[in-house]
């Protein structure tokens, strides 16, 4: 497949979102709402769950199933109180020692008024830092659309996954045909260029698993709960000055100048 | 109170490692340049003087890396850190080399930002100061970890961090790498916070994207110069998804204050002294 046809078919409608791998992987699923100082977003999903019988927080950029919900959930484009509420459930990960998983599925921040006025940057800089060092452990798993800061966002963990048909990338292939070559003919071009393929990510050392997709979806679920089951539990039972150094150096090695 | 004459030509030794070319200055080397404020027409070398304010509305014209760190440090106390490392086209992207090449030549530098330690009215700080005319200041790795490295040698220094951002946002032409930068940098800046260090960005115009998504936006104390734009997503993107015009003074540095993410706009014929203050404040350690 060249790289186009991943990011067609990571954004193919019928696609699994992530509210289907909460519902297939996990069990006990209960959602948190609103980030305590502005609102709620739609486009996050964050909740309580088991996982293999163990307790943890669940973390997924929705874009939607259906026309009106695609809407509701402004198409997985989150807001800054969407990053917020993530954080907020993440820290009481961190309070109770609960494994964070992150389901990641985004064209990427929204862009808009309200989004700059409450601080959008700011919003996935903390989370970055945060992130970074929560003292617990994390996962986060792409897929679909790994968009630029917004999908960062999630993404600062101790083990980064990217299903086969995923993609993860600093710019959308339009937007990087627009703005180099302003010709938005360049866009397949463009997505080769990028390297924004699972299998690319993966050479390029910026993540640690491709899941393959060649399997029925509830063949795909059951391999991932048994999968992030064995991740967790040996994470879990690492000392957390070593999970922390691991986490920061998995980050830390990536462009590393001699 | 800045010295007359100190902008005509610093010749602080700022290129400790490897020789390049000199730097230049953001403002072409006419006499006479119009101000994008009020339209008057100044003299360079008086605006040179003025640190690129206009001197009659207060405008602040851009400034390359060299120039700033000659506004804000003691005179011959910068001593640049990682000074030779330059980017390679790790991802076979198509013209960077060429883009690269470019960016040198424009710049005089050998990355978009600068990297060293100095002192400011006599606070020993890390510092870095971005610069635009180096691919409109975009990190990619280099940059990444230029800031990644200051921040690890101010942790272990115990320094505190200055740092002045302008910046497009991550790199395109370094992939999935750059926007890497943005979480290694955050990795860094938040060790250095825990061990109890201050960090303060000065945000300059324009800090958008990936620059504004990490290590700018997580200062103890974020200062931004006046009308100074700062977003995430730039005006245009902005004006594209949402389809109408964006009101005046969106994303300027007074907006950000009106909001809540910014302390304080400073003029940057004040910032040298500003900054002094902050540092002294700041001037006990705490406990690690």
């Amino acid at each position: 497949m060249t790289a186009w046809e991943r990011v067609t078919a990571a954004r193919a409608k019928g696609r699994p979102t992530a509210q289907a791998y909460i519902d297939a992987i996990f069990t006990d699923f209960i959602e948190m709402h609103g980030d305590r100082c502005y609102g709620d977003d739609p486009a996050v999903v964050c909740g309580l769950a088991r996982l293999n019988g163990r307790p943890v927080t669940v973390v997924g950029l929705e874009k939607g199933v259906d026309t009106a919900e695609k809407v509701k959930r402004n198409f997985g484009a989150a807001h800054p109180e969407g990053y917020r509420k993530a954080l907020r459930q993440m820290k009481l990960a961190e309070k109770f020692r609960r494994p964070v998983i992150c389901l990641v599925d985004t064209s990427g921040a929204y862009c808009g008024i309200g989004a700059e006025e409450r601080g959008q940057g700011q919003a996935i800089a903390q989370n970055l830092m945060e992130m970074m060092t929560l003292k617990t452990p994390v996962l986060s798993l792409l897929i679909g659309e790994g968009g630029s800061g917004g999908a960062l966002a999630l993404a600062v963990a101790d083990e980064v996954w990217m299903m086969e048909n995923a993609i993860y990338s600093v710019i959308s292939p339009e937007g990087c045909a627009s703005i180099l070559w302003k010709d938005p003919a360049q866009t397949q071009q463009a997505a080769a260029c990028l390297r924004l393929t699972a299998q690319d990510l993966f050479s390029l050392g910026v993540i640690e698993r491709v899941i393959g997709e060649d399997q029925p979806w509830d063949m795909i679920f059951a391999g991932l709960r048994d999968a992030m089951d064995r991740v967790v539990t040996e994470n879990i039972q690492r000392p957390l000055e070593e999970l922390l150094a691991r986490r920061y150096q998995k980050f830390r090695k990536i462009g590393e100048q001699q | 109170m800045l010295k007359r004459g100190l902008f005509r030509k610093p010749n602080i030794p700022l290129e400790a490692e490897g020789s390049r070319p000199g730097s230049q200055a953001a403002i072409p080397e006419e006499l006479c340049v119009a101000c994008k404020g009020c339209k008057r027409t100044l003299f360079t070398r008086d605006l040179a003087q003025s640190a690129y304010v206009c001197p009659s509305c207060g405008y602040h014209f851009r400034m390359n890396a060299r120039e700033r760190l000659a506004l804000i440090c003691d005179e011959g106390s910068f001593e640049e850190l990682d000074g030779s490392l330059d980017s390679r086209n790790l991802i076979d992207f198509p013209g960077y080399e060429k883009k690269l090449e470019a960016a040198k030549k424009a710049s005089g530098l050998a990355e978009g930002v600068v990297c060293g330690r100095c002192s400011i009215d006599g606070h020993p700080v890390a510092i870095f100061v971005m610069d635009a005319a180096f691919m409109m200041g975009s990190m990619g790795t280099v940059v990444g970890e230029k800031i990644t490295r200051l921040f690890e040698t101010a942790l272990q220094a115990r320094l505190p961090v200055v740092g002045f951002t302008v910046s497009g946002g991550a790199r395109m032409q370094e992939g999935i790498l750059s926007l890497m930068q943005m979480a290694k940098t955050s990795g860094a800046v938040k060790r250095h916070s825990d061990a109890g260090l201050l960090y303060i960005t000065v945000l300059t115009d324009p800090t958008t994207g990936g620059v504004t998504a990490s290590f700018a936006m997580e200062g103890d104390i974020i200062l931004s110069e006046p009308r100074a734009l700062i977003g995430f997503a730039g005006p245009r993107v902005i004006e594209q998804t949402i389809r109408q015009k964006l009101p005046e003074g969106f994303q300027r540095a007074e907006f950000l204050l009106e909001k809540g993410f910014v302390d304080a706009i400073v003029d940057r014929r004040d910032e040298k002294r500003c900054l002094a203050q902050l540092l002294a404040l700041h001037d006990e350690e705490v406990g690690s």
